[in-house]
């Protein structure tokens, strides 16, 4: 029998950036909230000893644990999904803050066209321009009414950036001024202002200057020490939910964090969740959380498989595509790149940032025509100088061996010399991609892991190639010596680092019939229950996650907030 | 268990390690009002260096010994074909040295005694079944033993082919029989020899590229060779700046 705690207002499942969002605007409301987070506490102190890539990139120090959880993996409904046991693909954040600890920080606003993507893709070029099996949907919502919220959360970051020439309108500017920029960015800039193409500072969450946020939180500026992506920030210059949000939070007195309490199940009685049974990992001992609204901020796996171990919300049925909960499933083409050797040239590739790079939207959206294109949407494209850490990345010429005297001589040669422009593809959803629970494979409680069914389309492959060549083009531009680029994009494969850019599963819309959550993430089942994250998305975009993911998390803590007030549906 | 941490931090504010940290972020902290995080790291009532305890007795410290060049997991025979196999892999040449001088097999007999060898943060629970090459290994096998088998086979490999063991062929030979291996020439039943040339080739890069806190790199020489300055805390002054070589640290220069 689960020991029950006294009642509480607000209890969140997952302390990352959703939950720490969450937290922060609904504690300065007065409401008591409790955060339940299975991993471990987190501080800026825990990364002087940070500097370490074969613990942190290579062992990943700070990601879940798969000898715990993990997810299964198929292609296609007539294989047999199985385990994902080792990394590779996407990287699973775990403690506090989350994967929000250790991203790169590059953060953008999705564009108008995503959030009406059927509709005006239909008013472009007509309904038969969307394939067959391909379930793009409106998200009920418009880029002008999320507009606000990206805003808010630019500002709570102190995201530093430049007016993006091609991008929508904005009610006001960075925060802070873009990043210094380097030769190497110098040359992507130039290659395609020649092209005539739109290059701008890539938006950072990497502190150009120090900050200080409208809750008052002060931050230094970033080093460029090159350590972003897979570590935490040893000077707090990079945003995260441990340096933002989540002391906001704990500073009104209303919000308790319990570490290692791993969320089993939400609890229900009609149709209104009542709270939460989750184990405290420590002890092994399981606790019930009752509460008047529940969160579940708790990346888009772990929000699927809550819902459908509790029976909350419609279960997805890819035959005939009724149901919500684990459509839409989608992800990120990424491969779609060039990388250029020079000869005489040196940079300091050693040194970076994680958000520090140039990018350019002119084929991304629906920002270029697609009449005689066989796909939709596009993708970012852009050069970052994240700093190239030794063992990670060791690129040479097309031809090298990738072992013996050659392979040695050419990785050193090359080491501060070989630069690659990459496309970011967007990723549409498809009926027969979709995340349910494994029949076979149970995590360290007994509970099946989440399924993932999910590979590239002809869409996917036609978009790789073009954006490959639009890369290979500004790289020519850049003067390079030789350039390798994407031939064929092959088959999704779980075990090359791609992005942790994982989407869909509960998403937003404006029918019950066909999406999990309206459009400030209530569920449409379960009038208490808000569920935020990426795990919103119809589809996703060509661009980073996260400032999207921030900007609903806003969006809902005012839902949530109203909600706590007047009660019923909201949307 | 925070609050054990916690505590453990008030009782040292001044650790050294909090000083040589801020000593070489090389941020410029004078004239901007710290708060948040980085205020939190600096020692407390605004006291610099000059206010650094005195030393303690001053006694003639020695170079410290090679104590971790020593085996956890490898025979001395599984040692010697390590070593020669991550030699070819990653030779000495004009750059600078091989994986052997760099001492890659330490690294990786190291780390074969670690969660790496055990395979202890990865989902290793039944039931197994071969899937496509796309859902990535699906093996019962951990890291160690297939390094045992890939060893014994590499050997037998040897013995059939040129009827010595690998450590006494030609450098020209052992290339052929690595090559078998990562061409899947060589036919084995319990192991994919292409998985375990993959295992040897990214142990071998990471024995080189890796802090030498974990016994390979040696000297920093892999990180020199390649210009890699190794553990900066900043670089806010090169970003801009056209290629510039740095002499590298490595992350015992962090700590007091």
């Amino acid at each position: 029998m689960a020991k029950k705690l006294p009642k509480v207002d607000v209890v969140i499942v997952g302390v990352g950036w959703a939950g720490g969002i969450i937290a922060s605007e609904l504690t300065k409301k007065g409401l008591n909230v409790v955060g339940l987070e299975r991993g471990k506490e987190r501080k800026t102190e825990d990364y002087f000893m940070v500097h370490d890539e074969l613990r942190y990139a290579v062992r990943y120090e700070m990601m879940q644990d798969l000898s715990k959880e993990t997810i299964s993996f198929r292609g296609n409904e007539k294989i047999r999904a199985l385990p994902m046991r080792q990394y590779g693909s996407f990287l699973l954040g775990d403690g506090l803050g989350g994967a929000g600890v250790h991203w790169n920080g590059q953060t953008y606003r999705f564009l108008p066209y995503d959030f009406e993507i059927r509709s005006k893709t239909i008013e472009r070029y007509g309904e038969k321009k969307i394939p067959e099996g391909m379930t793009i949907q409106d998200w009920g919502i418009t880029y002008d009414e999320m507009e606000p919220y990206f805003d808010k959360f630019e500002k709570t970051a102190g995201i530093s950036g430049e007016e993006n020439p091609l991008g929508p309108k904005r009610s006001d500017k960075y925060p802070t001024p873009p990043m210094k920029s380097t030769p190497a960015l110098n040359k992507f800039k130039e290659a395609a202002e020649k092209l005539e193409l739109h290059p701008y500072s890539l938006p950072s969450a990497n502190l150009s200057e120090p900050y200080t946020n409208p809750d008052g939180v002060a931050r230094a500026a970033c080093q460029y020490c090159a350590y972003c992506e897979r570590f935490g920030c040893e000077y707090g210059a990079k945003a995260d939910p441990v340096v933002t949000v989540i002391p906001v939070a704990k500073q009104t007195g209303k919000f308790e964090i319990r570490t290692h309490s791993n969320v089993r199940r939400i609890l229900k009685s009609g149709n209104k969740a009542t709270g939460v049974l989750y184990t405290d990992v420590t002890t092994g001992e399981e606790i019930e959380q009752p509460a008047d609204i529940v969160v579940l901020t708790s990346y888009v796996f772990s929000n699927v498989k809550l819902l459908l171990l509790s029976g909350i919300g419609t279960p997805y049925d890819s035959k005939t595509g009724k149901g919500v909960i684990g459509k839409n499933y989608a992800y990120q083409v990424m491969k779609g790149n060039a990388t250029g050797f020079f000869e005489k040239e040196q940079f300091n590739l050693f040194a970076g940032a994680g958000a520090l790079g140039m990018t350019l939207d002119d084929y991304n959206g629906d920002n270029f025509d697609h009449s005689d294109l066989n796909f939709i949407h596009g993708g970012s494209i852009a050069i970052t100088q994240t700093g190239q850490r030794p063992i990670q990345n060791n690129k040479v010429p097309s031809g090298t061996p990738l072992w013996g005297k050659e392979f040695k001589a050419n990785s050193i040669k090359y080491a501060n010399s070989a630069l690659s422009v990459s496309g970011q593809g967007s990723s549409m959803p498809f009926q027969h991609h979709y995340l349910d629970l494994d029949p076979t494979y149970k995590d360290e409680f007994g509970d099946p892991l989440v399924r993932i069914t999910f590979d590239f389309e002809e869409q996917d492959r036609q978009l790789a190639k073009f954006m490959a060549e639009k890369c290979s083009g500004i790289m020519k531009e850049m003067g390079a010596d030789h350039i390798d680029s994407l031939k064929e994009l092959g088959p999704y494969d779980i075990t090359t680092y791609q992005s942790t850019h994982n989407t869909g599963g509960v998403i937003m819309g404006t029918s019950p019939d066909t999406s999990a959550v309206n459009n400030y993430l209530q569920m449409w089942e379960a009038e208490n229950l808000f569920v935020i994250g990426a795990s919103a998305f119809p589809h996703n975009s060509g661009y980073n996650p996260t400032g999207t993911v921030g900007a609903l998390a806003y969006r809902a803590a005012e839902g949530i907030i109203k909600y706590s007030e007047e009660g019923g549906m909201l949307a | 268990m925070a609050e054990e941490t916690k505590q453990q931090d008030k009782n040292n504010p001044e650790s050294p390690s909090r000083r040589k940290f801020i000593k070489n972020s090389g941020i410029v902290v004078g004239g901007f009002a710290l708060g948040g995080v980085l205020g939190s790291l600096l020692p407390r009532g605004g006291k610099d260096e000059t206010t650094e305890p005195p030393p303690e007795d001053k006694k003639e410290s020695k170079p410290a010994e090679g104590f971790t060049y020593a085996l956890m997991y490898f025979t001395p025979e599984q040692f010697k074909i390590v070593e020669a196999a991550t030699e070819r892999i990653f030779p000495a040449d004009d750059n600078g040295p091989g994986a052997k001088d760099l001492g890659v097999a330490f690294f990786i007999d190291h780390q074969l005694n670690g969660d790496w060898g055990f395979n202890a943060r990865e989902y290793m629970h039944a039931p197994f079944y071969k899937g496509e090459s796309v859902q990535g290994y699906q093996g019962r096998l951990k890291r160690r033993e297939i390094f045992d088998i890939g060893l014994r086979e590499l050997q037998n490999h040897c013995m059939s082919k040129y009827e010595k063991g690998f450590a006494e062929l030609s450098a020209e030979e052992q290339d052929d029989i690595l090559r078998d291996f990562d061409e899947d020439k060589v036919d084995l039943t319990t192991i994919s020899p292409s998985g375990f040339f993959k295992l040897l080739r990214i142990a071998t890069l990471e024995g080189a590229y890796s802090d030498p806190l974990y016994s390979g790199n040696r000297n920093m020489e892999g990180w020199k060779m390649r210009n890699y300055p190794g553990s900066q805390m900043a670089y806010t002054n090169v970003i801009d700046k056209e290629f510039t070589e740095i002499a590298p640290q490595s992350l015992k220069d962090h700590l007091g």
